[in-house]
C-alpha cells in the first residue's frame, strides 16, 4: 500500500466514498426514488405510489422493454461471434494486415454513435440496400457499436492465453477443428461470456445512434425514456429506468455465472 | 522395424524476417536414442525441437521422421508426443481427459482409452490423481501427467523442451531419476531433449548436440563430449572448463601432445583437429585444478576471490605470466578445503594434472 499512515488512509477512504457517492450512488437513488415518487416538491418525495412502475412494466412501455432486451440480445450474440471469430482468425498474425484489421475493428469505438447512425442512415437509405426504416438498422447499428468490444475483450483473452496449450494439441493428433472446439473455445469461455456481458449492457443503454435509426414499431427503452424526460414526465422516465437497469442487471447476472463456471473449471 | 533413423535434419533453417533462428542443421537422431539438445537462450534448440514437431515451418531444408519426409505435414499429421516447459495441460479437463485426449483425437474405442490411460499413468505414478484437475498438482506432477499425456498416443518420438526447467533443485533431482526410468522402460522410444542444463544433458542423453547463435557446434556421445570437448564453447559450457592458454611443444601420433603453460610443460590429449598450430587452449575443469600455497611449485597466481558453497569453495583466480591475447588469464578452482592458503590477494600456486584436452584455439594464430 502507498499511503503509510492511517490518518492519510482515512482521509483517502472518505474522499472515495464522498466522490464515489456524488458522482455514482446519488443520481441512481435519486433515480429509483423518483420512480416510486407520487409528487416531489421538497427535499424528499412527498408520498410513494407504484403506479409508475406498473405503468412501465405494462402497455407501450413494456413493448419498449422488450425491443431492447431483444436488440440487446441479438446485437451482443452477433458481436460475440464476429468479434469473437474476428480475435480467433487473427490471433498470432502480426504486420500490416494485422493492424489495419485491428484499427478497422475499433473504428466504432472511435467515432462518436450519432456518426455511425448517421453514416448507416446515408448508406441504407437507397436500393438495393435501403434497410431504413426497419428494425434491421436498429440491429446493425447496435453491432457496429459493441462489435470492438467484443473482439477486443476476447483478443486480449487469447493474447494471454497460454500458446503451447493449442500446439501441444495439435501434437497429440487433434486437427485444427477439433482443437478449435474442445480446447481453445472452452479455454476463451470466460473472455466470451465476459463480451457478451459488455456488448448486453452497452447496447440496453444504446441511444445516440438508435434515435436516428429507430422505425415506430421498434422504439427501444432508452429512446422511451429520452421522449418521457423531453415532454417532462420525469418519475415515470425513472421508473422507465429502473426496468432498465432492472432488465441490464438480470442479463449481466446470468452472464457472469456462465463467465464464473468457465473460470472456475 | 524401419530401418531409417527415427530424425533426420537435412539442411534445415528456420528464418524470423532478417533473423535466422536456426542456421542449415544436419542432425540425425537412431530409433530408441536419446538426444540432448543443449545450448544457451537463443542457440536455436527450440526451434529445432519445433521444426521437428510441424511448430514452425522450416525457410529451407527438410525433416524426416523414420525415412518419411513431414516437411510439408501439420504437427496433427506427425504422430510424435511433445512435453513443454510449462507442461501446458489442459486447465478444463481433469488429469485422465487430458491423458486420453490423444487417443480421442484418433478417434479409439472407449475400452482402449481408459485401458492405456490408467497404463500410462500408473506408468508416470500417477494413477491415484486421475479425477483430479490440472490446478490441484504440484509442478512435478503436471509434469508426470504431460509424459503420461504425450505417451499414451505411443508415438515413436518423444521431445521434450526443457520439461525441468520449471521444477526446484530438488524434485529437478528427482524427475531426472524419473525420465531415466522412463528411458529404459521405453527402449524403443526416440527422445529428443532440449535443455541449457549441462548436468541434464549428461545425465539423460546418449549424445549431445551443442548449439550456438542458430548452428550446431558439436554432437557426439556425451561422455566423449566431456572428456574430449572439441571446440572451446562445448568445453566450456559443458563442464564450465578453464580454457588455458598453452603452446603445442610438441604432438605424437597416439593423440597425446606436449605442451607449456606459463613455465610449466604437461602432456595433454589432442581433442579436435589441431591443423599444425602452435597455440592451442588446454580444458582443464575447475575440480582439476589444484591450488597450494606459494613456494610449493606449481604456476604463480594471485587469489581474486573465494566463496564457500557447501560441499566445496569456488575460488577465482588470475594466471600471473600467461596472457592471452593480451588478457590477463582467469581460472576457476574448486577445492575442498582453504587451509594454508592465504586471505584473497595473496599469491598461490597452480597446477594442472596431465590429460587434460587440448583443443584448436579459436583466436586467429598470431606471427611469431
Amino acid at each position: 500500500m502507498l499511503v503509510w499512515t492511517r490518518t492519510s488512509r482515512s482521509v483517502l477512504v472518505v474522499l472515495f466514498v464522498v466522490v464515489f457517492g456524488v458522482i455514482v450512488v446519488a443520481p441512481l437513488a435519486v433515480i429509483g426514488l423518483a420512480a416510486v415518487a407520487a409528487s416531489w416538491r421538497g427535499v424528499l418525495p412527498g408520498g410513494l405510489t407504484g403506479a409508475h412502475l406498473a405503468a412501465a412494466t405494462g402497455g407501450d412501455a413494456l413493448a419498449s422493454a422488450l425491443v431492447s432486451v431483444q436488440t440487446a440480445l441479438i446485437a451482443s450474440a452477433g458481436s460475440v461471434l464476429l468479434g469473437g471469430w474476428a480475435a480467433f482468425a487473427l490471433h498470432g498474425s502480426r504486420g500490416r494486415i494485422r493492424r489495419l484489421a485491428d484499427g478497422l475493428l475499433h473504428l466504432p469505438m472511435a467515432v462518436p454513435s450519432v456518426v455511425v447512425g448517421l453514416g448507416l442512415l446515408v448508406a441504407f437509405s437507397h436500393p438495393p440496400l435501403l434497410l431504413n426504416g426497419t428494425r434491421w438498422i436498429v440491429l446493425i447499428a447496435h453491432l457496429v457499436l459493441v462489435l470492438p468490444f467484443s473482439y477486443s475483450t476476447v483478443s486480449a483473452a487469447l493474447e494471454r492465453a497460454d500458446p503451447d496449450i493449442a500446439l501441444v494439441a495439435a501434437c497429440l493428433g487433434a486437427s485444427p477443428a477439433r482443437v478449435l472446439l474442445t480446447v481453445r473455445l472452452p479455454l476463451a469461455l470466460p473472455a466470451l461470456a465476459a463480451s457478451a456481458g459488455l456488448a448486453l449492457a452497452l447496447s440496453m443503454g444504446e441511444l445516440g445512434a438508435t434515435i436516428m435509426l429507430y422505425p415506430p414499431d421498434w422504439r427501444t427503452l432508452p429512446v422511451g425514456i429520452f421522449a418521457q424526460s423531453d415532454r417532462g414526465a420525469l418519475f415515470a422516465a425513472s421508473a422507465s429506468t429502473v426496468v432498465l437497469l432492472g432488465l441490464t442487471l438480470v442479463g449481466l447476472l446470468a452472464l457472469n455465472s456462465v463467465r464464473t463456471r468457465a473460470a472456475e473449471r | 522395424m524401419s530401418a531409417a533413423p527415427a530424425i533426420q535434419l537435412r539442411g534445415v533453417g528456420v528464418d524470423y524476417g532478417r533473423k535466422t533462428a536456426l542456421a542449415d542443421l544436419d542432425l540425425t537422431v537412431e530409433r530408441g536414442e536419446t538426444l540432448a539438445l543443449l545450448g544457451p537462450s537463443g542457440s536455436g534448440k527450440s526451434t529445432a525441437l519445433k521444426a521437428v514437431a510441424g511448430f514452425v515451418r522450416p525457410s529451407r531444408g527438410r525433416v524426416l521422421l523414420e525415412g518419411r519426409d513431414v516437411t510439408d505435414l501439420p504437427p496433427h499429421q506427425r504422430g510424435i508426443g511433445v512435453v513443454v516447459q510449462n507442461y501446458a495441460l489442459f486447465p478444463h479437463m481433469s488429469v485422465a481427459a487430458n491423458v486420453g485426449f490423444g487417443l480421442r483425437a484418433r478417434r479409439a474405442p472407449r475400452a482402449e482409452i481408459r485401458e492405456r490411460v490408467a497404463e500410462v499413468l500408473d506408468l508416470v505414478g500417477m494413477s491415484a490423481f486421475a479425477d483430479r484437475s490440472p490446478r490441484q498438482l504440484s509442478g512435478g506432477q503436471q509434469q508426470r501427467v504431460a509424459i503420461a499425456r504425450a505417451l499414451a498416443i505411443r508415438p515413436a518420438v518423444l521431445l521434450l523442451d526443457e520439461p525441468l526447467s520449471a521444477l526446484d533443485a530438488a524434485l529437478r533431482e528427482e524427475m531426472v531419476g524419473e525420465l531415466l526410468r522412463l528411458r529404459a522402460e521405453l527402449p524403443d522410444t526416440t527422445i529428443v531433449h532440449v535443455t541449457h542444463d549441462q548436468s541434464e544433458a549428461l545425465a539423460l542423453a546418449h549424445r549431445i548436440a551443442v548449439m550456438r547463435d542458430a548452428r550446431l557446434v558439436d554432437v557426439g556421445p556425451a561422455r566423449e563430449m566431456y572428456r574430449t570437448p572439441r571446440t572451446e564453447f562445448t568445453a566450456a559450457f559443458l563442464g564450465a572448463a578453464n580454457l588455458l592458454p598453452v603452446e603445442v611443444v610438441e604432438v605424437d601420433g597416439e593423440g597425446g601432445a606436449t605442451v607449456r603453460l606459463g613455465d610449466a610443460i604437461m602432456r595433454a590429449r589432442v581433442s579436435g583437429e589441431l591443423d599444425g598450430r602452435r597455440r592451442a587452449v588446454l580444458g582443464v575443469r575447475p575440480q582439476r585444478v589444484g591450488v597450494h600455497a606459494e613456494g610449493t611449485g606449481g604456476l604463480p597466481a594471485r587469489l581474486l576471490a573465494a566463496q564457500w558453497r557447501g560441499e566445496v569453495f569456488r575460488l577465482d583466480l588470475r594466471l600471473d605470466g600467461a596472457a592471452h591475447s593480451g588478457q590477463e588469464v582467469r581460472v576457476r578452482a574448486e577445492v575442498a578445503s582453504i587451509e594454508g592458503l592465504p586471505p584473497v590477494g595473496g599469491r598461490v600456486a597452480l597446477t594442472v594434472p596431465d590429460g587434460c584436452p587440448l583443443i584448436a584455439d579459436a583466436s586467429p594464430e598470431e606471427e611469431t
